[in-house]
């Protein structure tokens, strides 16, 4: 099998009639199918810019990416995206919002929409299919646009920060439910987050970037378990360790 | 309940208004010719009523055609102007023209060109509404979240797809409420064009009306003008509701507690 995601030497600089600035250099990254890479870095070092690479929706100043073995020079389809804001179409209710991903793709309609109540009854949102979006709470956005992302079961999901605007506890809970939909899809996953804890608990492998311009400074690989509970987790010795160690790596200006 | 709470206010300010105009027309503080009373204004309004209503007609009708027109045409430049940075260069001048000109001063030249028909009536309503439309579509368009914008591609979206299930009802709030400022100020064009040159229609009926110093039926004439501007104004605020309601009911998302 080829590897999900494939970054080389990349650099990416952006030129504006004020300034240029150069987001991320040197990066190489390369993503088994299955794994679950976490990124982590200070505000501003290039980690959106990143996972945009990755879909395509930004081109590299220089260096190579490809996609499942394909080199990317577009937008790339065969992916979910969820998005820093959850980025919901606030006149359509978390059904309809969901069965966006399925209209624009023309896929089957039945199909489509049996598999978009099942992720709704995964992530708990049972109840509010015909809500709008200003009536959910952040969190049950962030888990409509996660269900978005999965409805055609991509082979390769990139999350940047998606639980980053919620409170400590709803997180928790959404890393666990990610962990478990993770487990059972076998979906490539590349996630952005500003929280050490996250990155440990999700991540199989965790890289860790400078400020800008963003390079990877180092790799840590997670040795835990694949299903994870936060109980369990936090309690582990290996988990206190990777976290302090992220931490001390990124200074003292690193938050949670 | 509620609806009565919400009515009382401006009804009590009309009949005050009202009371008011009654009260200085039948003291005759102001000559009769020039004020006249409620009840004259009302005989008139009954008695000449097929008349009233055969040119309100007229006139309503070019307000609608010219107000139908200026939302199409406006909205279509709004989309060009949206999409198209070379056709923004080219468009803004022209739709700016268009709306300094004094409409005023134009109305004569259209009469001359197309006659004392409908059609320069329609296009004086066209050149004073159509600017509210692009304007608001332009905004509405523009206005679309970039993330929403890269979400779509990642679904490999058409610009067609793209257009219709996200850009265009993100605009239509900032659209309806340009169309509601276009819809008053077709009012306002057809009768400016009937004004410079007609043989029917309520800007008509007035300039007779103030020429006779028939001040009843010029109040009467005016009663229709802005009844005409009113009910149309409250439908294309129905067709609001009835479009966006997501967007009504965000702004009227209160707690039920508070009164
Ligand atoms: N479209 C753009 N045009 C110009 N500069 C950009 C653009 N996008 C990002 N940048 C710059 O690139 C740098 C990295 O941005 P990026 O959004 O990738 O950071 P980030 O790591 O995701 O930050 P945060 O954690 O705050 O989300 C920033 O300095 C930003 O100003
Ligand atoms: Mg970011």
């Amino acid at each position: 099998m080829s590897t999900a995601v494939e970054v080389n030497d990349l650099v990416v600089r952006f030129q504006s009639k004020r300034s240029a600035v150069v987001a991320v250099t040197d990066v190489t990254i390369s993503v088994e199918p299955g794994e679950l890479v976490t990124i982590v870095g200070p505000s501003g070092c290039g980690k959106s810019t990143l996972l945009k690479i990755v879909a395509g929706l930004v081109k590299p100043t220089s260096g190579t990416v490809s996609l499942m073995g394909q080199a990317v020079s577009g937008p790339q389809k065969e992916i979910g995206f969820v998005f820093q804001r959850a980025a919901l179409l606030e006149w359509r209710g978390v059904l309809k919002n969901i069965m966006l991903q399925a209209e624009i793709r023309k896929m089957d309609r039945a199909a489509a929409t049996r598999r978009a109540r099942d992720l709704i009854e995964l992530t708990g949102l049972t109840g509010f299919e015909d809500a709008l979006p200003h009536e959910l709470s952040g969190g049950m956005q962030q888990r409509v646009a996660l269900c978005r992302a999965l409805l055609h079961s991509p082979r390769v999901l990139l999350m940047d920060e998606p639980f980053g605007a919620l409170d400590a506890l709803t997180r928790e809970g959404l890393n666990e439910e990610l962990n478990r939909i993770w487990r059972e899809t076998g979906t490539t996953i590349m996630l952005v987050t500003h929280s050490i804890a996250e990155a440990v608990f999700l991540g199989t492998r965790v890289e860790v970037m400078s400020p800008r311009p963003g390079r990877i400074i180092r790799t840590f690989d997670v040795n835990l378990p694949k299903e994870r509970h936060y109980a369990q987790i936090m309690s582990d010795p290996h988990f206190d360790q990777l976290a302090s160690e992220i931490r001390s790596l990124l200074g003292s200006n690193a938050s949670h | 309940m509620k609806k009565l709470e919400a009515w009382w206010r401006p009804v009590l300010v009309l009949a005050i208004v009202f009371a008011g105009w009654w009260f200085v027309a039948a003291q005759e503080y102001v000559p009769n010719y020039l004020v006249p009373t409620p009840s004259q204004v009302w005989e008139t309004m009954t008695g000449q009523w097929d008349f009233l209503m055969r040119n309100s007609l007229v006139t309503l009708w070019e307000t609608v055609v010219g107000f139908v027109l200026a939302g199409l045409i406006g909205l279509g430049t709004a989309v060009l102007i949206a999409y198209s940075r070379t056709m923004e260069k080219a468009l803004y001048p022209i739709v700016l023209f268009a709306q300094v000109i004094p409409k005023i001063a134009i109305a004569p030249l259209l009469i001359v060109w197309f006659g004392f028909g409908l059609t320069p009536k329609i296009i004086l309503a066209v050149l004073i509404a159509f600017f509210p439309v692009v304007i608001s579509g332009v905004a509405g368009l523009r206005s679309t979240d970039p993330e929403l914008l890269d979400l779509s591609s990642t679904m490999g979206a058409s610009p067609w797809q793209t257009f219709r299930k996200i850009r265009f009802p993100n605009a239509l709030p900032h659209l309806m409420a340009g169309l509601k400022v276009a819809v008053t100020l077709a009012v306002v064009g057809a009768v400016v064009g009937e004004f410079v040159g007609a043989t029917e229609g309520l800007g008509y009926v007035l300039l007779v009306a103030n020429g006779n110093l028939d001040a009843p039926m010029l109040f009467a004439d005016l009663f229709l003008m802005s009844a005409i501007g009113i009910v149309l104004f409250i439908l294309v605020e129905v067709a609001e509701a009835l479009l966006i309601p997501w967007h009504a009911s965000r702004r009227s998302g209160v707690p039920l507690t508070t009164s």
